[in-house]
């Protein structure tokens, strides 16, 4: 499995989601600079770290999204090639029309940086195979503009064929309102696109990945992904 | 060529007055020059003598404290200090008050504290790994206090956040003696290579120097000034004073500085704080006894217009000044613009000595560069001290209230509540290095895969500074190297932040004086020199002056973070063990403030050689994997701390009675005594650690045992750990969250 992370000029979590995918992988992901064309051509995933690509000052992620590398990114995702959005790489897939909905100001108003329990949905995706159904992972959570929301057809749109990746929960796995920090419609913390090839999550499994830095629930995601073999025998 | 006094107002008693001029200094001015100054030379001189950029009160007393040790590879004057943690590494930090601004305006002032001392770390090469701060605000009832707090935690979060480095621990206090001046102290650390370490120091002659960054703009002109004033009733109307920060920009300076520094072009480089392009150019001249020459009109401005004086007192943010090698230019040129970065030559350096400064054609300033710089004014000020005050018997505060209820109110009260509220807005996870999170004696970063890791803290006890600066002072660096141990870390260096009242003030001055005495002194005894630091002074409103805080910085190094501990009870069953002497000081104590109602009395006095010997225990027993959980005692005493580990761990513990020989229960519970900690140990290991303690003269009790779900302290009724929990909790976002203010 070939990663590419590409780095924004305010990317600041690309150095850890490398990190996380050479773990699990063994192998180092290529870096992709914004303003290049195209890809890497053996990529089989594609990551858009967390951080705050352009400064962020407008509305999350809405210049990234409109990047040079992007139009090669939106190619990539529609062959079916596999893309990775955390936190601002999530926001940043919604602002390119690769995933739906809208991550609005945390109900709480502030930037909210704390551990937090979700809810694996499905482990049948290439992301998850590695978590058991229903698992509850403990990971953490580093933003101010998570709160997801989405008109009602597209939410029940996302329920109804799967779409929903994690949710937000308290340790035994139960949705509730003290277990959701930013006001997410259905708890959602991450979300799938049609066909399971686009994942954009607001936590940040990649940065806990080892049991002595705060736990370790998040390799698994990355180790999903270097099970994964491309067609190309790659 | 004439000097230029172009568009420029007389000089009159009034202008210098304004430009925080003292008559004297003024006088010393036209003998240095021989003439009257300039407008823009008036600007440039009060910039460079003032408290803040100059430390012409401090410097004298600074001098005496302990900045050498074989680790110390950079002690203070440059950007950062720098020490030596082995394997080619070097740690480099700093702390750094961003106090005025922040009362001001408390989002960007803030902001900017932070993005000023990342610049101060990154300057030197140093890659920024982690971020605290110390914060100080007024009663919590005063109408200022919630704004305040609120603004300051959030540009705190704000610039941190963006700029991509965890913010790892701090420490927050309410005194009503702040509430015309809050303090917002802010440290960064990171890590370099030991031979790849950048000076300010200019060297060579006629080489170019480079501004680099963010164009300069009409923000921030006379922030330094400003900064070294007591407050009067209009301090909002210095709002423009204040910078505007943009962490975005500083992210891409910090990314282009290090590549160009890689690259092997950068001969010097100085960040643009305090007084902007002046100080920076001042300092790079005059530590590398050279003359420096500025043509203004190649200076990227972001707004038309500008005059030489708005340029030379601009304190516009995340710029740079660099001397660079002149056959690199090109290729520094190109990383700069590869990060969409103003990159120009604005200057030389000169065999002159002189500062000149060149403006549409015109010289608006020629200097004596040494003058300005290192060999500003430095006072010798008078002062006094206080009044020793009595000391406080146990027999002399009888408990007004039992102790379990004494304990809830001291977990809810706003000095020793959970600080989770603050530090949730902080990044702390990024980088997945965070081995230890806030909410611990230290927190603890690990460097890259390990297994080495860097303790940090950051301390200062306020209210014992004010009954006795001296034995204030000696306890605010004891408690950073507590802090250290109690994770199992050996205490390196420290960086200091002295924030002072009015040092025109005997008083206050003399406060500064005593604390830097005790500072020194325990520093010294420690092997903890101080490698960096800063000073605040007027931190004073209608001549009300704060409580004497000198912040300590401590930074410590774990050979392997797996070898470290934590407050945390890990297990039931363990014993748990008071280590150190108790005698129930109660004077000063958080109980007699809280509980009872007086602040009154001498501090508990620090005796050097326990804190030595029992930190060098505790932090072997770490080490050693012997504990399953450590804790110093500092606020509040031996009551608060149990209860802070059990809430930790979830799991309560029965502790027994004190012995007849120890002093009355509340004064055991609540009282605190210096050099103490907690640890949890299995009851066999425990007993071999008692055995130990006695043949080393350690003073150690087993004073109960972990479990169940219950703290119980000794003659009162259990106390679910989800009580205490909640007190712990619910008073900060509930003041947070209540209307008002």
């Amino acid at each position: 499995m070939q990663a590419a992370v590409i780095t924004f000029p305010g990317s600041n979590r690309d150095g850890d989601v490398a990190r996380a995918l050479h773990r699990a992988s063994g192998q180092k992901p290529h870096v992709v600079w914004h303003a290049d064309q195209a890809l890497p051509t053996n990529t089989d995933l594609v990551v858009l770290p967390g951080g705050f690509s352009y400064g962020d000052y407008l509305r999350c992620g809405a210049i990234a999204g409109h990047a040079n590398i992007m139009t090669a990114v939106r190619e990539h995702a529609r062959r079916g090639g596999l893309v990775l959005g955390i936190c601002n790489g999530f926001q940043i897939l919604v602002e390119a029309g690769l995933l739906p909905g809208v991550l609005m100001r945390n109900a709480g108003l502030t930037f909210v940086c704390r551990r937090q329990c979700l809810r694996v949905e499905r482990n049948d995706t290439v992301f998850t195979r590695h978590y058991r159904p229903g698992q509850v992972i403990d990971v953490c959570i580093a933003h101010g503009e998570g709160n997801f929301a989405a008109d009602a057809a597209t939410l029940e749109r996302l329920e109804g064929e799967g779409r929903v990746a994690f949710r937000y929960c308290d340790a035994t796995g139960q949705i509730a309102a003290h277990a959701n920090p930013n006001g997410s419609a259905h708890a959602i913390a991450g979300i799938y696109s049609e066909r399971l090839n686009v994942l954009g999550l607001m936590p940040h499994p990649e940065n806990f990945i080892d049991a002595l830095a705060g736990g370790s629930d998040g390799l698994a995601l990355f180790e999903s992904l270097a099970a994964f073999r491309s067609g190309r025998g790659g | 060529m004439a000097l230029n006094n172009e568009r420029e107002r007389a000089i009159t008693v009034d202008l210098v007055a304004q430009h925080g001029l003292k008559p004297d200094e003024y006088q010393r001015l036209l003998r240095l020059i021989g003439r009257p100054p300039s407008l823009t030379e008036l600007g440039i001189v009060s910039a460079m003598w003032n408290e803040h950029c100059s430390y012409k009160s401090s410097r004298l007393h600074l001098r005496k404290l302990p900045t050498h040790a074989p680790w110390v590879i950079q002690g203070p004057g440059e950007n950062a200090g720098v020490i030596d943690i082995g394997d080619g590494e070097a740690c480099v930090f700093k702390m750094e008050s961003h106090n005025h601004p922040s009362f001001i305006e408390p989002y960007q002032g803030a902001a900017t504290g932070v993005g000023g001392i990342l610049r101060d770390v990154f300057t030197m090469g140093a890659r920024p790994i982690a971020c605290l701060n110390l914060l100080r605000f007024g009663a919590p009832d005063h109408p200022k206090t919630r704004h305040l707090l609120a603004g300051v935690v959030a540009g705190i979060g704000g610039y941190g956040n963006s700029f991509g480095v965890p913010t790892v621990g701090g420490s927050l206090g309410f005194h009503r003696r702040y509430d015309g001046n809050i303090l917002v102290n802010a440290m960064a650390v990171g890590l370099a290579r030991t031979d790849q370490i950048f000076y300010a120091k200019a060297t060579g002659v006629g080489n170019p120097i480079v501004y680099l960054g963010s164009k300069t703009g009409r923000d921030g002109i006379h922030g330094a000034t400003m900064a070294s004033a007591a407050f009067d009733d209009d301090a909002a109307g210095k709002r423009p004073t204040v910078q505007v920060g943009d962490p975005f920009a500083e992210k891409l300076l910090l990314e282009a500085c290090l590549e160009l520094m890689a690259s092997g072009a950068v001969l010097a480089i100085q960040d643009m704080g305090a007084a902007g392009l002046t100080s920076s150019a001042v300092e790079m001249g005059a530590k590398g006894n050279l003359g420096i020459e500025l043509d203004l009109d190649r200076v990227p401005c972001r707004e038309s217009g500008m005059s030489a004086y708005e340029m030379m007192l601009s304190e516009s943010q995340e710029r740079m000044l660099m001397v660079l090698k002149p056959e690199k230019r090109v290729e520094a040129q190109t990383i700069f613009h590869k990060w969409g970065l103003d990159f120009a030559v604005i200057g030389t350096t000169t065999a002159s000595l002189r500062f000149v400064v060149k403006h549409q054609g015109r010289i608006c300033a020629d200097l004596p560069i040494k003058e300005l710089g290192d060999e500003a004014p430095v006072y010798d000020r008078p002062w006094r001290a206080g009044p020793k005050l009595p000391l406080i018997t146990a027999q002399a505060v009888p408990p007004p209230i039992d102790n379990g209820q004494a304990l809830l109110r001291l977990l809810a009260s706003p000095d020793l509540c959970s600080k989770r509220w603050v530090f949730e807005q902080y990044d702390h996870f990024i980088l997945g290095n965070t081995i230890q999170s806030p909410g611990g004696d230290a927190a603890i970063v690990r460097i890259a895969d390990g297994p080495k890791g860097l303790a940090l803290c950051t301390d200062v006890t306020p209210r014992y500074c004010e009954a006795d600066p001296r034995e204030g002072g000696k306890q605010a660096v004891a408690e950073a190297w507590r802090n250290l141990n109690a994770v199992g870390a050996r205490p390196l260096a420290l960086t200091d932040n002295l924030n002072f009242g009015n040092p025109e003030n005997p008083a206050a001055m003399g406060q500064l004086v005593l604390c830097l005495e005790g500072i020194g002194e325990a520093a010294r005894h420690l092997d903890f020199p101080i490698v960096s630091g800063n000073v605040s002074l007027y931190n004073e409103t209608n001549g009300q002056g704060i409580l004497p805080t000198p912040s300590i910085g401590g930074v410590g190094l774990i050979a392997d973070v797996g070898c470290s501990a934590s407050l945390a009870f890990k297990a039931s069953g363990q014993t748990i063990l008071l280590i150190g002497r108790s005698e129930g000081w109660l004077g000063q104590s958080l109980y007699l403030r809280e509980i009872c109602g007086r602040e009154e009395g001498a501090p508990p006095p620090v005796d050097l050689d326990a804190e030595r010997q029992n930190g060098e225990f505790i932090r072997q027993l770490i080490v050693e994997g012997r504990v399953s959980a450590a804790h110093d005692l500092s606020d509040g005493g031996l009551a608060v701390a149990l209860a802070e580990m059990a809430i930790a761990g979830n799991i309560g513990a029965n502790v027994t009675a004190p012995s007849p020989t120890d002093p009355p229960s509340h004064a055991f519970f609540f009282g605190e005594d210096q050099a103490r900690y907690l640890v949890t140990a299995a009851p066999a290991v425990a007993e071999a650690i008692a055995r130990e303690a006695a043949r080393r003269d350690i003073p150690l009790a087993a004073i109960g045992q972990t479990g169940g779900s219950t703290l119980t302290l000794a003659g009162l009724p259990p106390i679910l750990v989800g009580t205490l929990r909640s007190a712990h909790e619910s008073w900060l976002p509930a003041y947070m969250a209540a209307p008002g203010g």
